[in-house]
């Protein structure tokens, strides 16, 4: 009996390691999450009080085309700002898209070595850019450009400025994410379609890029959900109207923008503040869609 | 006899450099026809080096430099003026691991063929139909054409990637290694199917398993440091070699 005490002793000290690092991880995650819902608990309540205590109607908002809100008879149709955010987070995407994966496929299938070497720290550091700065640079070289190339008819914001800004803050996203999965590929795969005949371009296309559609897709719906939810940028070139964007260089809004711009000027508990909360939440729930479809993707990519 | 007629496929101090180091050292060598030429000799003496050059797949590494001369019918396949994407059509290639395209099995086959012409649906359920038996997979696979290459097993893989090379019709076939990620019994299959191909192509095949290659090759050479030290026919080397250090090796191995 006495011989097993030195051993128990060693066992409930590691038993003793183990409860401490189980209870710290614990309570770790146990913090992250009391977080997350309470954030998510807290725009819900705010958002949701929009059409629980003032009344407004939920059709009234998602497909109301006037906004109001400090009006006589004050209207409040958010449809504005959601289309004016998935157009500008869509056209990005368009724009950034193929560009990135192009610049991705550069780096490691045509010029493996120096293509990378140069390119990666250049897409790492257009990452690191605030996006004051992009907003910054567009509304001083973007709109006056945009506006000469309509001879003047337009003063150059819209959605057109605001998806030019944003396609080049979601490049890096997009791009990275496209030149992990293109050197995760196995050389193997490359291998067998080059010993069948394939050339570079028929392997890159029917090969490569079809493989890894559910990485490269992953890799645009997150560029796409950066873009819905940035704000300061888009808001210096969008112009901030609250119309429906129907042209490319016409002003309009996003649901971002509309949320910078107008937070500070209303009253906390009132119709206008609240309004503001439903579509932060209506962004929410957006990102979650976006996590949902990367999610689905991911799935699909294991096979 | 028709040995005078049929065409002539071997290397000519073929050499490969990585960089200044010389990997593989001024090989001559030919592979006859209807027979499977094995490939043997410790990790890192060359041999698979040598099996890539073969059809060219060290084009794709950067730092290799392949010198000398790939005889096919006539003409030097290491020639700048051939194009390597004609002539790998004529040289299949299967590798250690299998690696199948994330296609179904159907499109794994059909790939190679589509490429160099044929469209039609009919010729091209031909194609798949006629490699995946000269594979020994159709009957495993018939009724789950549709289905993703990844859904089989490894050794059905492997035969699979097998059935892709053949199915653009090569006339040579670069074996690397075929089964050594395989179990036993796949590996019995793979074999097997090495001995039914030869009758109609010439095999050269890669291997580190000595018994393998007692059992299916007609003639095998010996790889050390990038030289070949002998190559001769597969019975006398292996019972009688002429060079000390063939036969150090195969000993070391067998003893």
């Amino acid at each position: 009996m006495e011989n097993t005490k030195p051993a128990s002793r060693g066992f409930a000290r590691h038993r003793r390691e183990d409860l401490i690092g189980k209870t710290y991880t614990y309570l770790c995650v146990l913090m992250l999450i009391v977080v997350i819902v309470s954030i998510v608990y807290f725009v819900a309540s705010k958002g949701l009080a929009t059409f629980t205590k003032d009344g407004v109607s939920l059709a009234e908002f998602l497909f109301g085309r006037n906004w109001n809100p400090t009006g006589d008879t004050p209207s409040f149709g958010a449809l504005p700002f959601i289309a004016g955010s998935f157009v500008v987070s869509m056209l990005a995407a368009l724009i950034a898209g193929p560009l990135s994966i192009c610049a991705a496929l550069f780096m490691t299938e045509i010029v493996p070595g120096k293509g990378k070497r140069i390119l990666q720290p250049a897409i790492e550091l257009l990452s690191g850019i605030p996006s004051v700065v992009y907003g910054f640079i567009g509304l001083t070289v973007l709109i006056p450009f945009i506006s000469s190339l309509t001879g003047g008819t337009s003063v150059g914001y819209g959605v057109g400025a605001g998806a030019l800004v944003l396609s080049i803050m979601i490049l890096p996203t997009i791009t990275s994410i496209a030149a992990d999965a293109l050197t995760s590929l196995p050389r193997g795969m490359r291998e067998a379609s080059y010993a069948l005949g394939a050339t570079r371009w028929q392997t890159i296309y029917r090969v490569v890029l079809p493989t890894l559609a559910p990485s490269l897709w992953t890799g645009i719906i997150l560029g796409i959900a950066r873009a819905f939810g940035e704000a300061l940028a888009v808001q210096m070139v969008i112009g901030n109207a609250p119309f429906l964007p129907t042209s490319l260089v016409q002003s309009a809004s996003t649901l971002t923008s509309v949320i910078t711009l107008n937070m500070s000027n209303t009253v906390t508990g009132t119709v206008q503040n609240n309004v503001l909360w439903s579509m932060a939440l209506m962004l929410l729930f957006m990102t979650f869609v976006f996590i949902i479809a990367v999610r689905l993707l991911q799935r699909r990519n294991k096979l | 006899m028709q040995t005078s007629t049929q065409p002539r496929f071997g290397t000519e101090e073929l050499s490969v450099f990585y960089g200044t180091n010389e990997a593989v050292k001024k090989i001559n060598m030919e592979f006859p026809e209807k027979s499977v030429t094995a490939l043997i000799g410790p990790s890192g003496c060359g041999k698979s080096t040598f099996l890539r050059s073969l059809n060219r797949m060290n084009d794709e590494i950067a730092s290799a430099r392949v010198a000398g001369r790939i005889w096919m019918d006539g003409q030097d396949l290491n020639d700048k003026n051939t194009d390597a994407v004609t002539l790998r059509q004529k040289i299949g290639m299967v590798w250690q691991r299998p690696n199948p395209f994330y296609k179904s099995i159907y499109e794994n086959i059909a790939f190679g063929p589509r490429y160099h012409g044929t469209r039609g649906k009919k010729q091209l359920d031909e194609i798949v139909e006629q490699s995946l038996r000269r594979a020994a997979l159709w009957d495993e696979v018939k009724d789950r054409l549709k289905e993703s290459a990844l859904s089989l097993s490894g050794g059905q893989q492997q035969r699979l990637c097998i059935a892709r090379a053949l199915s653009v019709s090569p006339q040579i076939l670069l074996l690397d290694e075929p089964a050594s990620a395989l179990d036993p019994v796949s590996t019995g299959k793979v074999e097997e199917l090495i001995i039914e191909l030869k009758k109609d192509l010439r095999i050269v095949i890669v291997t580190h398993n000595m018994q393998q290659a007692a059992r299916v090759s007609d003639s095998t050479a010996y790889f050390y440091l990038g030289n070949l030290i002998e190559h001769d026919d597969t019975t006398k080397l292996f019972s009688n070699p002429s060079n000390q250090m063939t036969q150090e090796y195969i000993m070391g191995r067998f003893g």
